[in-house]
């Protein structure tokens, strides 16, 4: 077998968070595949939802849209928006799996617009239901490649809440307490967020990676683990599995 | 409730239940028969200035037809609610028919990549924007089905989405905890389209019906497009399978692979290669204007736009992905 991409890290090391039992709102490309690599290897039990509401299937193959037919195929309840979200909000949901634009040091991220919003240089999509699933999913977490201008300390827009100005900022603006960004999951390292700053922290390097090449491809200050881990590369079997049972036409495994 | 805070986000819409309750008041009940052609329904139904909602999630059972007569009947100065909007949003912004839009999702085409054309709509200026989120426009629309003027949420607070957005922070009376306050939107007029419908309007979706049954009762007109017909004798024979009633319904139009290129749950499954001939010719402004001229402004019907587009053949391709039929199992193209 080849040796693995750094896409095959991210899902990898995304896929081992997720334990048996768990419930996770996930989106389309990576998140889906890192759920479904979850529940083919160490977690047969993961409750998968779709914000269109799609709740349990057993994906035949990686859907295109989270509201396509895949989403629900043989699974228990094909529903709507307001019943997933819902869900979360009543606290049912463990996980979600985001990404942005931009990210600062702790966990807000942008996919609205780049520039200023009466006059962007870039109008992106928009919220989508990433500020609903940060809000009301009891832990985020964000899967994306790490360079200096998408970790950046001047953020041009707030889509999605993280721990908004550290601290207590977040169950200040009233959201539900207890929730907010878990994990970071980039090309090189695993961050977490420390306990009273919320500060994303660097917690785990990648193989091939060194703290240095994490911290020149971030824009703000990391903090970094007192005890520095070193992520397990995918294993024979994961990588086995994602090749020819998650994404065999290599959509998002081909990526990298 | 005191208001704390308020985002300065447009209100593009009233969220007076009472001026709803007048309108759904007068609207007629009668059970009558409402079949008509997409081009007659858009004609009576779709008005310049309107604010329009679109059913289904973005390349996923939308009514496909009514966004393309709504570019061949050239209505301008539309409000547009873009919730969970990819393709249908494509379709409108190429046709520049709408200039302001609350937005939840829009431009994207989630994994397939960014509408280049409906980008630079959205940067030109043209239209004036009020931000949400997916559930934030869900909730919008439940406050209007259930005919009040706002539902608490939990989500937006602390980000810029709450800034830009019509929504409001206050303090919940029983627990003192911060709520935000979504403004019910009542759209003028919405399309949906649904598996099967009797000529009265009665409807039935399988699979996933998204926030499609909350507009259908928030909006003030609607125009239901559907795959089949059905007897009204079928409707009654179970009446748990209709989840869109008949007086909410102003026309019903009978559209065979009317969510084509989007996907229909059981019917069909998406063209990707049409998706992607879309986002490619919009990279350059000429070659969009002539594919529009092509696939919508020159053509008479969206059975034409099927045709144009691999027509019968195709559908069975799609027809069979849907169904996951294999080669193996009879999934070869006719000769």
């Amino acid at each position: 077998m080849t040796k693995h991409n750094v896409m095959e890290q991210m899902i990898c090391a995304a896929a081992r968070l997720l334990e048996n039992g768990a419930t996770v709102a996930v989106g389309t490309g990576a998140p889906c595949a890192a759920a479904m690599l979850a529940q083919k290897t160490h977690a047969p039990d993961l409750l998968v939802l779709f914000e269109a509401g799609g709740v349990a299937p057993i994906l035949p193959e990686m859907p295109i849209s989270v509201g396509d037919s895949r989403t629900f195929f043989k699974g228990v309840m094909a529903t709507g928006m307001c019943e997933i979200m819902e869900t979360c909000q009543r606290g049912l949901v463990d996980y979600t799996f985001l990404g942005g634009a931009q990210i600062d040091m702790y966990g807000n991220l942008n996919s609205t617009v780049i520039g200023p919003h009466d006059r962007p240089r870039v109008r992106l999509p928009g919220s989508g239901g990433a500020n609903d699933f940060a809000s009301f999913c009891w832990r985020t977490m964000v899967i994306t490649p790490q360079d200096k201008r998408r970790f950046t300390q001047q953020m041009d827009y707030v889509t999605t809440p993280g721990y908004l100005t550290g601290g207590n900022a977040r169950a200040e603006a009233g959201l539900p307490p207890g929730t907010g960004p878990y994990r970071v999951i980039t090309n090189m390292a695993i961050m977490d967020f420390e306990e009273t700053t919320h500060r994303m922290r660097v917690i785990s390097l990648h193989p091939g990676f060194t703290i240095e090449q994490v911290i020149d491809n971030c824009g703000f200050e990391l903090l970094v683990a007192d005890r520095l881990e070193h992520t397990a590369p995918p294993t024979p079997e994961e990588l086995e599995i994602l090749r020819s049972e998650v994404d065999p036409a290599g959509y998002i495994i081909g990526r990298a | 409730m005191d208001v704390v805070e308020r985002g300065r986000g447009e209100l593009f819409t009233s969220p007076d239940p009472d001026e709803a309750r007048e309108f759904f008041r007068s609207k007629n009940k009668s059970l009558v028969p409402k079949v008509m052609s997409v081009r007659e329904a858009v004609e009576r139904f779709v008005r310049d200035g309107d604010y329009l909602a679109i059913g289904g999630f973005g390349a996923n059972r939308i009514p496909t037809s009514v966004c393309h007569e709504i570019l061949r009947q050239k209505r301008r100065g539309l409000g547009f609610l873009g919730h969970t909007s990819t393709h249908d949003f494509q379709i409108l912004a190429a046709g520049e028919v709408f200039d302001r839009c609350d937005v939840a999702y829009v431009v994207g085409l989630e994994a397939r990549g960014l509408s280049p054309n409906a980008r630079r709509y959205m940067e030109s200026g043209k239209v004036r924007i009020t931000e949400n989120s997916n559930y934030g426009l869900s909730l919008r629309l439940k406050a209007a089905a259930m005919g009040l003027p706002f539902l608490p949420g939990r989500h937006l607070m602390g980000t810029d989405t709450f800034v830009h957005s019509p929504a409001s922070v206050t303090t919940c009376p029983y627990t003192g905890k911060k709520l935000v306050l979504q403004p019910a939107v009542y759209p003028d007029v919405a399309a949906i389209h649904v598996h099967e419908a009797d000529v009265y309007g009665n409807c039935r979706v399988r699979g996933i019906h998204i926030s499609d049954l909350d507009l259908a009762r928030a909006a003030k007109r609607l125009i239901i497009t559907c795959e089949r017909l059905v007897h009204s004798d079928e409707i009654r024979s179970d009446p748990t399978r209709t989840s869109i009633p008949y007086y909410l319904v102003d026309a019903v139009c009978e559209v065979r692979y009317g969510g084509y290129p989007g996907c229909m749950a059981h019917e069909y499954f998406s063209d990707e290669e049409h998706l992607r001939q879309w986002l490619d010719v919009e990279r350059d402004p000429e070659a969009l204007a002539a594919f529009l001229q092509a696939n919508i402004y020159g053509v008479a019907d969206f059975s034409q736009y099927l045709e144009l587009n691999g027509g019968m053949r195709k559908m069975s391709r799609l027809r069979r992905m849907e169904l996951r039929i294999r080669a193996e199992e009879g999934n070869h193209d006719e000769a």
